[in-house]
């Protein structure tokens, strides 16, 4: 790993804080909740506001499904050489309704992880350019028997 | 029944990784199509093509591709976009045109080229589009498919055993079907010797990419009459209804699903609510369906297609696979084609694929794939951004 500065793969997306959220926005008028950042239209049939106020998304949730990638991503993906597996999480965030994907931190794999498991949100490498390290939000595992409910 | 239009020609070009122009798969099924029904090109008022995006601006505009490959006649033309539901979209319009009285005889018709390996989005840095974004982020097709199955697994006990069963029915059946292109029976020994690609799901519990071209010829029930074909199975239902608010599974090619935290709103899953409006179109309930090709794109997937035609009870697909209720001979046979297992995707002609193996079924034109006595199929299947349909095919 070089000393080369941590930049967000995806601009606005997520905090760069220690303990990172993601970043959404949240409709005035109805309260649902968007992942990615929506601030044009809100997506509530029955909602026709333009007013959002952006938020920090839950960064604890459970596990709502898993699974691992094996083989390599077609780009815009950027794989490292060799290509490491890495395992990837669809985790539904209590208060937001909703499942949000992402990879799993590097060094967990299917074999570590459960529907059900408590898991919160951390930045990791996606890769690297000649100019900074790309960073994306990835989700680790919480000791057993601690709560996100609480713990967000 | 006053919505209803006649099947009387269907037509395939066998599917495989031939690496042709698309034009030429869609032109002999669509020739095979006309043939079967008897009917003279020349007659032919309406052109419906499922569109590629894969193969420049001829497959943007797929019906006039076909119809001038055919040899312009003068037809009108019709392009339909709607991912893997585009065959299903086509054959809609064609049907809008025929019940609004302004056409007879249509050709439906959708073909492809696919590249190899993972479909992959357009380049550059484009974060507004959520196909980009996911892959970006490592995110594929298999990986939505593996999700699904480990909530199968979770919720209702499946096991690895049980998707590995899917594909081997799927190819007994698929062995013995001349425009599969995978004709081997495998053993679940071959789908456990082969690699894990999105666990708990391997290279053989997902479906490939293929070329191929798949065309019906649709007509008024007055004209099928008139051409000695009153006989002819019918297209008695479709859907290609959009998901409701708020679409509570993540779908391809979405990195989140939408929120269900607003009051009064509940999170649904889109896929089950895809053939209410064929069931409802066509009269008819999950109690009358003698088969139905559904959209394996894992081995996994077909089970839940099964439930969410409410073909079996929520939970039990697996149950009834393991009895051999879902196989040919059994109580509901699904995928006696041999499905995406045994053909691979070629996106717009599959949907179409899907009803003219109906259509032979129907008319008791299978062969060896022959489900007895079958009078109603469905169909199901689904893409991406929001996009499914299924189709109802009766006596």
């Amino acid at each position: 790993m070089s000393d080369k500065p941590l930049a967000a793969a995806i601009d606005g997306w997520h905090t760069m804080a220690d303990k990172p959220h993601l970043i959404g926005t949240q409709c005035t008028h109805c309260d649902t909740y968007f992942f990615p950042p929506q601030n044009q239209y809100c997506r509530n049939p029955a909602c026709d506001s333009t007013d959002f106020r952006q938020v920090e998304l839950s960064r604890t949730g459970h596990i709502w499904s898993y699974t691992n990638a094996c083989y390599q991503p077609p780009a815009p993906f950027v794989a490292a050489d060799p290509f490491q597996p890495y395992a990837i999480a669809g985790v539904q965030l209590e208060r937001e309704q909703m499942v949000v994907l992402g990879q799993v931190v590097a060094g967990v794999s299917v074999a570590d992880l459960r529907v059900g498991m408590p898991v919160e949100l951390v930045l990791e490498t996606l890769h690297e350019t000649d100019d900074d390290i790309k960073v994306t939000w990835k989700w680790r595992p919480l000791p057993t028997g601690s709560n996100p409910a609480t713990g967000a | 029944m006053a919505n209803e239009i006649a099947i009387i020609g269907a037509g395939m070009h066998p599917w495989g990784k031939w690496g042709h122009n698309f034009v030429q798969y869609g032109v002999a099924a669509a020739r095979e199509a006309l043939a079967d029904a008897g009917v003279p090109w020349q007659d032919i008022r309406f052109v419906s093509g499922g569109a590629t995006v894969r193969c420049g601006y001829p497959g943007y505009v797929a019906g006039a591709t076909f119809a001038q490959a055919l040899g312009w006649q003068g037809a009108e033309v019709n392009t339909s976009y709607a991912a893997c539901a585009s065959g299903s979209q086509a054959l809609a319009a064609a049907r809008n045109k025929i019940l609004a009285g302004e056409c007879e005889v249509a050709l439906v018709v959708g073909a492809d080229t696919t590249p190899k390996g993972f479909l992959a989005p357009a380049g550059g840095y484009r974060p507004e589009d959520p196909d980009w974004v996911r892959f970006y982020l490592g995110i594929t097709n298999p990986t939505y498919f593996a999700l699904y199955a480990r909530r199968r697994m979770d919720i209702y006990g499946d096991t690895l055993e049980d998707f590995a069963a899917v594909k081997v029915k799927n190819s007994r059946v698929g062995a013995k079907n001349p425009r599969a292109r995978y004709r081997k029976c495998f053993t679940a020994e071959d789908v456990a010797a082969s690699a894990m690609v999105a666990d708990p799901l391997r290279l053989m519990d997902i479906c490939a990419t293929s070329d191929g071209g798949a065309a019906l010829i649709v007509c008024s029930l007055e004209y099928a009459r008139k051409i000695g074909k009153a006989d002819a199975p019918r297209v008695a239902g479709i859907s290609t209804t959009t998901p409701t608010f708020a679409s509570g599974v993540v779908e391809m090619p979405d990195i989140a699903t939408d929120s269900a935290a607003a009051n009064g709103v509940e999170a649904i899953s889109y896929r089950s609510r895809i053939p209410l409006k064929a069931y409802e179109e066509a009269g008819i309930g999950p109690e009358d369906v003698s088969l139905a090709e559904v959209y394996d794109l894992s081995t996994a997937l077909e089970l839940d297609w099964i439930e969410d035609l409410q073909l079996v009870p929520r939970g039990e697909a697996a149950a009834w696979l393991r009895r051999g209720d879902t196989a040919l001979g059994g109580r509901i046979p699904v995928n006696v084609s041999g499905g995406l297992a045994c053909f691979g995707e070629a996106v717009p002609a599959q949907a179409l694929a899907q009803v003219c193996e109906l259509t032979w079924q129907l008319r008791g034109e299978a062969g060896d794939r022959q489900v007895k006595g079958a009078k109603v199929g469905i169909t199901a299947n689904q893409g991406l951004f929001g996009h499914g349909s299924s189709v109802i095919v009766k006596k």
